[in-house]
């Protein structure tokens, strides 16, 4: 048995809407830049998991694993997805973390990826809201924005958050997404026109959610032992943890909080022997910019309630204390559902291996990742170091 | 193989017709829609058929404004969670009220519906909406 998981190789694809690539062409980019950033050879990999929330109804393709396998050239080891809704990709780099851990497989390829343009808007929401309660929420005309918009109302109403502070999470991913040449939206948008953009349920207006995305990330991972063989910059996977919680939101005790994130992130904390002060960077679940301000709170940034504010004071600001979402966010860098859990850690390698660029965290050693399935029904943390 | 949404709706027509849940009588919470399995007492939950009253509040709203085509004559609309005189919490639309009125802790009944219809040709949905309550129904306070 291996004691930690070693990340050796990160790629992505250019993400934004793809119209002249498929899923295949996405997810071959993304690997093949990891597999090329890692040094190893295709016989050294021995598995294939991939993180994807809905390729039949975004495409019509399912069994992923046999196509990337197949497109990849990596013969006929074992390959499969794995689904989470949004933390699908979560979910791929928690499975491969424990096929590692239990000594079955020694180095794998994981991948994140979603083809999302190929449907019009209205499948693409319809496949989007069925991360949620379908029967009983998407059914009766609740869209996913109208869910977190729920959230953002009663998060107003109970800690005085205002329509300002949930600009903020837009104005500052974008602004860090400048410096990602992998981000779909490499630009800057000032707080008026975010505050300004049309609303599409109140008080959640289009620029505080995250785009239609196509896109595929991808890590190489292995066990402890093997890195150094092939990388001088291993990063290791220090706590892995994932937790539940109801699938509906009008379930929930509180909707101003996500428990799952609260539970998964301290037994992460716990797991990796760390406090939140001790995390130099962060990558936290903003489909919608409401979501980072509560993950803020609920990871320990922020007192509860908070959120927004240290949003204003500009601690998770890059160069603040606690600087979160480094590559963009999902608003920014995008949100191609299942490559979103990837990508984060993606991001998060590159910032402890010192090789984010503009917008490097100076001296990052470890980082945490939340990435969230629906409205919170699932909630993945991992927790990096190098 | 059934028309699409049809079996999915039918089998659920007494849940969603009459807001028919049920209640674990070992710790007397209601459950909406009803739950196989109650999950605070698991095996030594005892759970029975319940028809919700009906009334309720809103405890959290938005005005939808963009939606997928299945409601897009409907927009603007409003989606409440709408918390039950019993405990329970559901997701409805608001109705016979100008959204830009609706409010966290607004006074709201049942009411019976269109839903929605699947695509152009497909089976409607019926069930419940809440509006505001009045006082000529006595349902007001």
């Amino acid at each position: 048995m291996s004691d930690r998981v070693a990340i050796i190789g990160v790629g992505m694809c250019k993400f934004g809407e793809l119209w002249e690539q498929s899923l295949r062409d996405i997810t071959l980019e993304a690997g093949m830049y990891a597999i090329f950033d890692s040094g190893v050879r295709g016989a050294d990999i021995d598995g294939v998991v991939i993180g994807n929330m809905s390729a039949g109804r975004f495409t019509g393709q399912e069994h992923l694993g046999a196509q990337a396998a197949d497109m990849g050239g990596l013969g006929d080891m074992p390959a499969y997805s794995v689904e989470a809704a949004c933390a699908s990709g979560g979910a791929a780099v928690r499975h491969a973390y424990m096929a590692i851990k239990s000594g079955e497989h020694d180095l794998m390829l994981v991948l994140g990826n979603e083809k999302m343009s190929d449907v019009n808007q209205s499948e693409a929401m319809n496949t989007i809201s069925v991360a949620a309660d379908w029967e009983y929420e998407g059914m009766f005309g609740a869209t996913f924005p109208a869910l977190y918009a729920m959230m953002a109302r009663r998060h107003m109403k109970e800690y005085g958050t205002t329509e300002e502070q949930l600009a903020l999470p837009t104005v500052k991913n974008h602004a860090n997404a400048e410096h990602n040449p992998w981000a779909q939206f490499q630009r800057a948008v000032p707080l008026g026109v975010v505050m300004k953009s049309g609303l599409i349920a109140d008080p959640l207006r289009v620029l505080h959610s995250a785009p239609v995305t196509d896109g595929a990330a991808g890590l190489v991972v292995c066990r402890e032992d093997l890195a150094k063989k092939y990388s001088d910059t291993p990063v290791y996977i220090e706590a892995s943890e994932q937790r539940g919680d109801t699938l509906a939101l009008h379930d929930r005790k509180s909707i101003t909080r996500m428990d799952a994130v609260i539970y998964s992130t301290k037994s992460a904390l716990k797991e990796a022997n760390l406090k939140v002060e001790d995390i130099d960077v962060f990558e936290l679940h903003d489909s919608f910019s409401i979501g980072e301000i509560i993950l803020t709170e609920d990871v320990g940034i922020a007192k509860k309630g908070e959120g927004g504010k240290a949003l204003e004071e500009g601690i998770t600001e890059i160069g603040g204390k606690f600087p979160v979402n480094t590559g963009g966010g999902l608003k920014a860098r995008g949100h191609p559902v299942g490559a979103t859990g990837v990508a984060q850690i993606v991001e998060l390698a590159l910032q402890l291996r010192g090789d984010a660029e503009k917008r490097q965290v100076d001296g990052a050693e470890k980082g945490l990742a939340v990435n969230i399935g629906g409205t919170g029904a699932t909630s993945i943390v991992h927790i990096i170091g190098r | 193989m059934a028309e699409q949404g049809v079996a999915q709706v039918w089998r659920r027509i007494r849940t969603i017709y009459n807001i028919l849940g049920n209640r674990c009588t070992t710790c007397n919470t209601y459950y909406f829609p009803p739950r196989p399995v109650c999950p605070t007492c698991r095996r030594k939950g005892k759970l029975e058929d319940y028809q919700f009253k009906g009334l309720g509040k809103i405890y959290s709203y938005t005005i939808v404004r963009q939606a997928p085509e299945d409601f897009q004559k409907q927009i603007p609309y409003v989606i409440a969670q709408v918390e039950l005189d019993e405990g329970t919490r559901l997701t409805a639309q608001i109705v016979n009220v100008n959204p830009e009125d609706v409010e966290i802790g607004m006074r709201v009944r049942a009411c019976f519906r269109k839903i929605k219809a699947f695509g152009s040709g497909g089976v409607i949905v019926y069930g419940y909406k809440f509006e505001p309550t009045m006082h000529v129904t006595g349902h007001d306070e």
